[in-house]
């Protein structure tokens, strides 16, 4: 053991030398600049140290994890040698930054105030000494959390991210909760600054410490075991979750109805393009256009400024949904015998086929050119008009709830069976008896018919259809929801579409690196989740293939190797 | 009456003849092989009669019904189910999901008592039922092949070299298989470039080359005929 201890300190150093390189090029890009303008306990901690305390953290875990715990002083010691490395690097990047003040010139977001905040407003050696022990010691104490039961270590990591969680949508929440008259008077002293308030962050805390410590003791099931629900339950909890998805609007307000309605058109994009790529394998990147056309469709019915139909929005919408749909054929027929790379490159050609004619004078009397159509008409029941986003999120709640059904039925359906075996052999499928002609062409048709939809009501939301808004980061946002979701599953495309738009809308100052973060996003989980977040049940089992086998083959020959073992050994 | 009948088929690739005037027949229950060389025209006369490929003159019956022009799934649909080369299965689903899709064109119904009795066929099939396709030995994905064209239930079962790359044990296990479809009276269509296994199992045979019928006759006389001994039955 002893003989280890020079490749622990090594591997320590290294792993905090690495942890430091990424936080001093995440701060160099802005980043943590950005990040500073939040705060997680206001005055005490900003959301910029936090992430750059996180670099110490995980780097000192990495280390102390792999030195491994059998003597208490390995793991202390490598979370304090990869901590102090993070230090000194970001302690170096400040002596760097203050010593010479020209490299801004060279790195933009090199800014005095980056400096003030790696600094801590201390002369720059005096900066990189406190990052060093700063460093060791929360390193070490990283390290310590190791040695700690499993138990308590996670009701700390809980409570800690729980902290950090609620501080960063501090802002939000409290913007939220002001509206909600009495008990919000009662929770402002939660928030402190642009974050939480120090007795906020220690209520949140227990809180979660609370939660865990009931868990843990069985207390409260709040989940029945999967597998085990009887219809009534099933039946009930779904009574519930719409009661609660009902109640959303008004209990958040405007600014978060804002982000459930942006959710909403991409879980219905999602659900669409899920038939088209996860039950169907046909990789199609230019879904946007079918998006599009549904937008447009529904300006070219209603638009008094074109002039054209005036229909109402309902009465537009079955023939906005028929266009949708042939064009989801018409672009099917001349790619029925295309597969994989090439029908990505030709699909996504088609996207831009769609934007540039949208721009194009020639359609200009249908499609307002690079003005776009306005004065587009709203959805109505009766007197009721779908005017603001508060209303229009029922209208999205409905539209999901039908798309989702749909989509469900269609995957257990002889139709979904039929995609199922396409998408994992054509030829196979053919040869089992299927119509691959019909079988992708109803499948680009009904992608297309939930991407119309979600066009038709996001027309309806802002009034209007312009070109921009069908830029091809559409579908490709929607691809990735998938991926991140989970190829092939319903419930990961509302899980995808939540983590992948609904959370950039909460966190808008950092928009310039959303697609940064999408890079490492879906980098990682390529790596580490493959599979999505909640996947389906065919993607879950090929994933986990070997653990599949081994406990198969397991069953299926009991004990036989047992007793050659034992005629060997007589 | 010949349950499947070719006349006269020519067949193209591009500009390639693939197929120069296949004449041939199956009689209800019989097995009939067509053995040849690489590159003879097996694999296109088989994927000619399943639709894959249109023959550009000739004609192709099903009991006298005209399958020239149809479209794969429709010959599919007609009984005609043909074991593609290379065992092809559907990696990422089970055994039994395997199974349940070859059922494709049949009625729900009916499915759980064919696939006993495929299983009934390939009681390995039925130990590894819960496994991935994809983890199967390739002897098993080969009889995984097989018993998934049965579940359409054929009145012809065309197999394109279900020995092929097999160990020798497999081979024989598999040869057994197709005679024992053979005594339940299943009518089958068969490719082999094991030709001295493929003659001892089937009734009568078809000697193909450059997309020629240049011999045929039953199994038996083929065994015998000294130019057939010595190309493919490696007998010098
Ligand atoms: N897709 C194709 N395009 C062009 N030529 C082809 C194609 N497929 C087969 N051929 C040609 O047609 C002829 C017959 O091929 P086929 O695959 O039917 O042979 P085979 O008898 O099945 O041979 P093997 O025993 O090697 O499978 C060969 O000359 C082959 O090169
Ligand atoms: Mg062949």
């Amino acid at each position: 053991m002893r003989s280890y201890s020079a490749p622990v300190w090594q591997m320590a150093l290294k792993l905090g030398l690495i942890g430091g390189a990424v936080a001093a090029l995440l701060a160099l890009i802005g980043m943590v600049e950005v990040f500073n303008q939040r705060a997680i306990i206001g005055g005490v901690i900003s959301m910029g140290q936090t992430f750059l305390g996180l670099a110490v953290l995980l780097s000192a875990y990495a280390a102390a994890r792999r030195a491994g715990t059998q003597t208490r002083s390995t793991a202390l010691l490598a979370g304090a040698v990869a901590g102090a490395a993070v230090g000194l690097v970001i302690g170096g990047l400040a002596l760097l930054m203050a010593a010479w003040p020209d490299l801004r010139t060279i790195l933009i977001n090199a800014s005095p105030t980056l400096l003030a905040l790696l600094t801590f407003g201390q002369a720059a050696p005096v900066a990189l000494a406190i990052w060093i022990v700063a460093g060791g010691l929360l390193g070490a104490a990283t390290g310590a959390l190791l040695l700690l039961t499993p138990a308590v270590r996670s009701a700390i990591l809980a409570a800690l991210g729980a902290v950090v969680l609620v501080g960063v949508l501090a802002d939000l929440l409290r913007l939220i909760t002001s509206a909600w008259g009495v008990i919000g008077q009662a929770l402002r002293w939660m928030f402190a600054g642009r974050g939480l308030s120090v007795a906020g962050a220690l209520v949140v805390a227990a809180v979660v410490v609370l939660i865990g410590v009931l868990r843990q003791r069985g207390l409260p099931k709040l989940q029945p075991a999967a597998g085990r629900r009887s219809p009534r339950q099933t039946l009930l909890s779904l009574a519930i979750s719409l009661a609660i998805l009902a109640l959303l609007p008004p209990v958040l307000g405007t600014y978060m109805s804002e982000v459930l309605d942006q959710v909403g058109l991409y879980v219905l994009m999602g659900l669409g393009l899920n038939i088209v790529v996860g039950f169907a394998g046909l990789l199609d990147l230019g879904y946007v256009g079918f998006y599009a056309i549904g937008a447009y469709m529904m300006g070219l019915l209603t638009s008094p400024e074109l002039g054209f139909f005036n229909l109402s929005w309902w009465a537009a919408l079955p023939i906005v949904l028929a266009v949708t749909i042939l064009s989801g054929v018409v672009l099917g027929i001349p790619v029925l015998k295309v597969r994989g790379d090439y029908l990505a490159i030709i699909t996504l050609g088609f996207g831009e086929m769609i934007r540039y004619l949208a721009l194009s004078n020639a359609l200009d009397p249908y499609t307002g050119g690079p003005q776009g159509v306005q004065l587009i008409a709203k959805p109505t029941i009766g007197s009721f008009v779908f005017d603001d986003v508060t209303k229009l999120y029922y209208l999205l709640l409905a539209g999901c709830l039908l798309t989702g059904f749909i989509a469900i039925r269609l995957r257990d359906s002889r139709l979904g069976r039929a995609w199922m075996a396409m998408r994992e052999d054509e030829d196979v499928a053919q040869a089992i008896g299927i119509n691959l002609v019909s079988t992708k062409l109803l499948a680009f048709a009904t992608g297309a018919a939930f991407a119309g939809l979600s066009g038709a009501i996001f027309a309806a939301k802002i009034g209007a259809a312009y070109p921009q808004s069908f830029h091809l980061l559409v579908s490709i946002n929607v691809l990735a929801l998938i991926i991140v979701g989970g190829m092939g599953s319903i419930p990961g495309v509302i899980v995808g579409a939540l983590a992948l738009v609904g959370l950039p809308e909460l966190l808008r100052e950092f928009a310039e690196f959303r697609l940064l973060v999408y890079g490492v996003v879906l980098v990682v989980m390529m790596l580490y989740r493959p599979e999505g977040l909640l996947p389906s049940e065919a993607a879950r089992r090929e994933m986990h293939e070997d653990e599949n086998v081994t406990e198969e083959s397991a069953l299926a020959q009991p004990a036989e190797p047992a007793i050659q073992l034992e005629r060997t050994a007589t | 009456m010949a349950i499947l009948e070719l006349n006269d088929v020519h067949t193209y690739y591009g500009h390639i003849h693939a197929l120069r005037g296949i004449s041939l027949r199956v009689e209800l229950g019989e097995i009939v092989t067509l053995i040849g060389g690489n590159g003879a025209g097996k694999s296109t006369t088989l994927n000619t009669i399943s639709g894959l490929l249109r023959p550009r003159q000739g004609d192709i019956r099903l009991y006298s019904e005209d399958l020239r022009l149809l479209k794969p799934h429709e010959v599919v649909a007609k009984g005609v189910v043909q074991v593609p080369e290379g065992r092809r299965v559907f990696g990422r689903l089970t055994v039994t999901e395997n199974l349940e899709m070859g059922a494709f064109t049949r009625q729900r119904g009916e499915v759980a008592a064919h696939m006993e009795r495929v299983y009934a066929l390939f009681p390995r099939l039925k130990e590894r039922r819960r496994q991935l396709a994809g983890t199967l030995s390739g002897g098993e994905q080969q009889m995984l092949a097989m018993g998934r064209a049965l579940m359409a239930q054929p009145k012809v079962l065309l197999l394109d070299e279900p020995s092929m790359g097999l160990a020798p044990v497999l081979v024989d296990s598999i040869f057994d298989t197709i005679r024992q479809l053979h005594g339940a009276g299943t009518t089958i269509l068969l490719v082999e470039q094991n030709a001295r296994m493929a003659l001892q199992v089937a009734d009568r045979g078809y000697v193909i080359q450059t997309g020629e019928v240049i011999l045929h006759d039953t199994a038996a006389n083929l065994r015998e005929n000294e130019s057939v001994q010595k190309a493919y039955l490696g007998v010098s």
